[in-house]
């Protein structure tokens, strides 16, 4: 069980939609009195919850943030659904299937937190699949070899992990209660990726080279999936003044920086960067310059599986779309029956009162 | 028989648990081991089939239904294969990863391609109910480790048997299409339906030879241990069949389908014949572990 | 009355929530939501997907739209009451206080 002690169902808020599209100057006295409302939550680092009123801006920010983390979960679950059918061993194969599916139990606790907002999850499907909605980039880079499901485990859950557990604390409520969960579930993703790696590097030479020729491939799209320099990041000052986000870019960034070196050196693996190194002064490792022309190239469009990615995604839900519409047309024709069967018994039961 | 194999293992049945058994002494006999792979070669390629259901099921709820059904599954395999293992000093990853395409011994329906989720539910819904009966009478069994193996898996197959009923009726009695199509996929697993029940080779063989050692005089030199009745061990499959046809066609016509009358296929599969979809499927599940003989991952 | 989380009027499935007991002698609490085409269903998918850890030995699931909640805008007003009634709490006995038993 998570930590959720009490029953707060999630809720679609209403009322404050009409206000959210207002601007702040002209504010109704409902909307002041919401607003201090508000404030007052955040200032006191308490939580926002569905039916509460808030800014706009607030709501739009969450409402993209979460559906996004949504889709790089759904979206995540091509590179690693992969290899199931070719993972090495039957234990592999086992995990693997485990961890694939979590992540798709993790977007679906993400796109019910987002709809809490008033977005339903046929919406954020609709603009996944038409591309108009934005996810990980990182998911966007292939995985040619085994190894690349010890470098996502590792390193790209590993980076998902430092972002994700301050996001436990954000202040609107069932974006957190998601994220709680949602970390203690991944707790053994980043460890079953160690452990692919170590096995790897435990192994033959050929496998070993496959370890470090996929951490090569995979070290600074993973750096770079907390997103970009703080000082080319606008949205995240106010986000954090929000207790949505808890620690900047590059905070979060040198924080994952700091936990891979010693796990490398366990690995004994090399992280592909000459000018790492140890500052005594502050107790960081430095690292290199990250190659942010690849991240703004890959986030246009130009990665190396982004139209795949969404096509596939977009196969499955066409797919599936028959499937959907019979359990509906069941569901409806079952309702109907048994309304049918009420009225009927009310009649016969009216009949004999009558007699 | 050893006095180590008539130890049934603690707790809940798990491949590690019989991996730390077979540590400690337990090993199948021969014949018992060609049955237990078999079994074990059924849930394999099943669960092999219902992996490539990940990441394409038709709404999230199902997806995560299907990756826990296949689980389940994939857990049965890799019990029964560490148990058939023993008694030849194999492991799992030695079975599943290097044999060649005759040398399994799975049923053909397990075979088959997924098709369209109507398919995989018409497969799911045969499967389901062949396996909720073998297991129930494989609890029975005098060898205690597939009787324990068979003990978890029952339960785990009755809720497969509900998923599928629960899908059989929603696509039969949905739309137009989902009727179509969940007939269709009924129609397109119904031949293997035969096979399915039809004897298990390996308990026919092994009553022979154990009819041939008592009349021979040298029976001495056989070892006890590779020869051996699977009189009480084994189920035999014709026997369950009963069942199926009390169940399923009834269950078809709730659904408002019709009952298949296609012909059976051949079949074989227990004795290395296979189905023409099977052998890309073992390519797929097979290449790396392959490129890599003696490794561990 | 406001009935939360009824927006499932052009979505495929509903949406239901789930209520997970996580053991004997506890209260269901809420663990989550999900879309399910019915009843029966949803009650599936909440096992699948709520008790993949061993978190649940029961599960309840409600449609979401059936759910009738407190009005959020009358917030104040709606749990102004209990403020300031501190004798319905054992803390505001305080002359009883080191008597055994009490």
């Amino acid at each position: 069980m998570v930590t959720t002690t009490h029953a707060t169902a999630t809720a679609t808020a209403t009322a404050p939609a009409a206000a959210a599209t207002m601007a702040d100057g002209d504010l109704s006295e409902d909307d002041r009195v919401g607003l201090a409302r508000f404030l007052e939550l955040i200032e006191s680092d308490s939580r926002v919850e569905p039916t509460d009123w808030m800014p706009a801006a607030y709501r739009k920010t969450l409402v993209r943030q979460i559906s996004q983390h949504g889709h790089s979960e759904i979206i995540g679950m091509q590179p690693e659904g992969n290899w199931i059918t070719r993972a090495p061993s039957l234990k592999r194969k086992a995990i693997l299937m485990a961890k694939v599916q979590d992540e798709a139990g993790h977007g679906l606790y993400l796109y019910s937190a987002a709809q809490t907002l008033g977005t339903d999850r046929d919406t954020m499907f609709e603009q996944l699949i038409t591309g108009a909605a934005k996810y990980s980039s990182i998911f966007n880079y292939l995985t040619p070899t085994w190894a690349d499901m010890g470098s996502i485990g590792w390193l790209v859950d590993g980076a998902a992990i430092c972002n994700q557990v301050p996001l436990c604390r954000a202040s609107y409520g069932p974006y957190a209660r998601a994220m709680v969960r949602i970390c203690k579930e991944e707790s053994f993703h980043q460890r079953q990726g160690f452990e692919i790696l170590l096995s790897l590097m435990n192994g033959t030479d050929a496998q070993a080279k496959m370890a470090q020729e996929s951490v090569n491939r995979w070290y600074a799209p993973a750096l770079m999936m907390f997103g970009p320099p703080d000082d080319e990041s606008p949205n995240s000052k106010q986000s954090m003044e929000w207790n949505i986000k808890r620690f900047s870019n590059d905070e979060l960034r040198q924080r994952f920086v700091d936990m891979l070196v010693p796990q490398a050196e366990i690995l004994g693996i090399t992280l592909p960067d000459p000018d790492l190194s140890f500052d005594e002064e502050t107790g960081h490792w430095r690292f290199g310059e990250l190659d942010w022309s690849e991240f703004y190239d890959v986030l246009k469009g130009n990665g190396q599986a982004n139209s795949v990615r969404v096509a596939k995604r977009r196969a499955a839900h066409e797919n599936g779309a028959w499937v959907r519409e019979a359990a509906r047309a069941y569901a409806d024709k079952q309702a109907a029956a048994a309304a049918t069967a009420a009225e009927a018994a009310t009649l016969a039961q009216n009949e004999m009162v009558a007699a | 028989m050893s006095v180590k194999q008539r130890q049934a293992p603690t707790g809940i049945m798990t491949p590690e648990l019989i991996e730390t058994e077979i540590k400690g002494g337990l090993a199948a006999t021969d014949s018992v081991g060609q049955y237990a792979l078999g079994l074990g070669d059924d849930a394999l390629v099943l669960a092999q089939r219902l992996g490539e259901w990940i990441a394409n099921g038709p709404e999230l709820e199902e997806d995560i239904a299907l990756g826990n059904i296949g689980l389940d599954i994939l857990g049965h395999a890799r019990s029964f294969l560490t148990y058939a293992g023993s008694a030849w000093g194999k492991t799992e990853d030695d079975l599943a990863y290097f044999r060649s395409e005759p040398e399994f011994r799975c049923r053909q329906l397990f075979e088959q391609p997924i098709g369209d989720f109507a398919q995989t539910i018409a497969r799911q819904l045969i499967a389901s109910v062949y396996f909720d009966s073998l297991y129930r009478a494989l609890m029975h069994s005098a060898d205690p480790t597939l009787a324990a193996i068979a003990a978890k898996a029952t339960k785990e197959v009755d809720y497969h048997l509900d998923h599928s009923t629960q899908w059989l009726l929603r696509l039969g009695l949905g739309t137009d299409e989902s009727a179509l199509r969940m007939q269709r996929g009924l129609d397109a697993m119904w031949p293997f339906v035969a096979e399915l029940y039809s004897a298990e080779p390996v308990v026919e063989s092994a009553a022979a030879s154990v009819a041939s050692v008592a009349s021979a005089a040298s029976a001495a030199s056989v070892a006890e241990d590779d020869r051996g009745s699977l009189e009480g061990i084994a189920v035999d499959p014709r026997a369950l069949r009963a069942e199926f046809d009390a169940v399923v066609p009834l269950l078809i016509e709730q659904a408002g389908l019709v009952v298949p009358k296609t012909g059976s296929v051949r079949g074989g599969g227990r004795l290395g014949i296979h189905s023409e979809a099977f052998g890309p499927m073992l390519a797929e599940m097979q290449v790396l572990a392959r490129q890599h003989p003696g490794a561990s991952w | 009355m406001p009935s939360p989380g009824d927006s499932g009027a052009r979505e495929q499935w509903p949406l239901w929530e789930v209520f997970v007991r996580s053991s004997r002698g506890l209260s269901h609490v809420h663990a989550g939501s999900l879309h399910a085409p019915d009843e029966t269903m949803a009650v599936r998918n909440a096992r699948d997907l709520y008790t993949r850890r061993n978190e649940g030995v029961s599960v309840w699931v409600v449609r979401a739209s059936d759910i009738t909640a407190s009005d959020p805008d009358a917030k104040g007003a709606f749990f102004e009451s209990p403020q300031g009634k501190d004798f319905r709490h054992a803390i505001y006995y305080t002359k009883s206080e080191g008597v055994a038993h009490l």
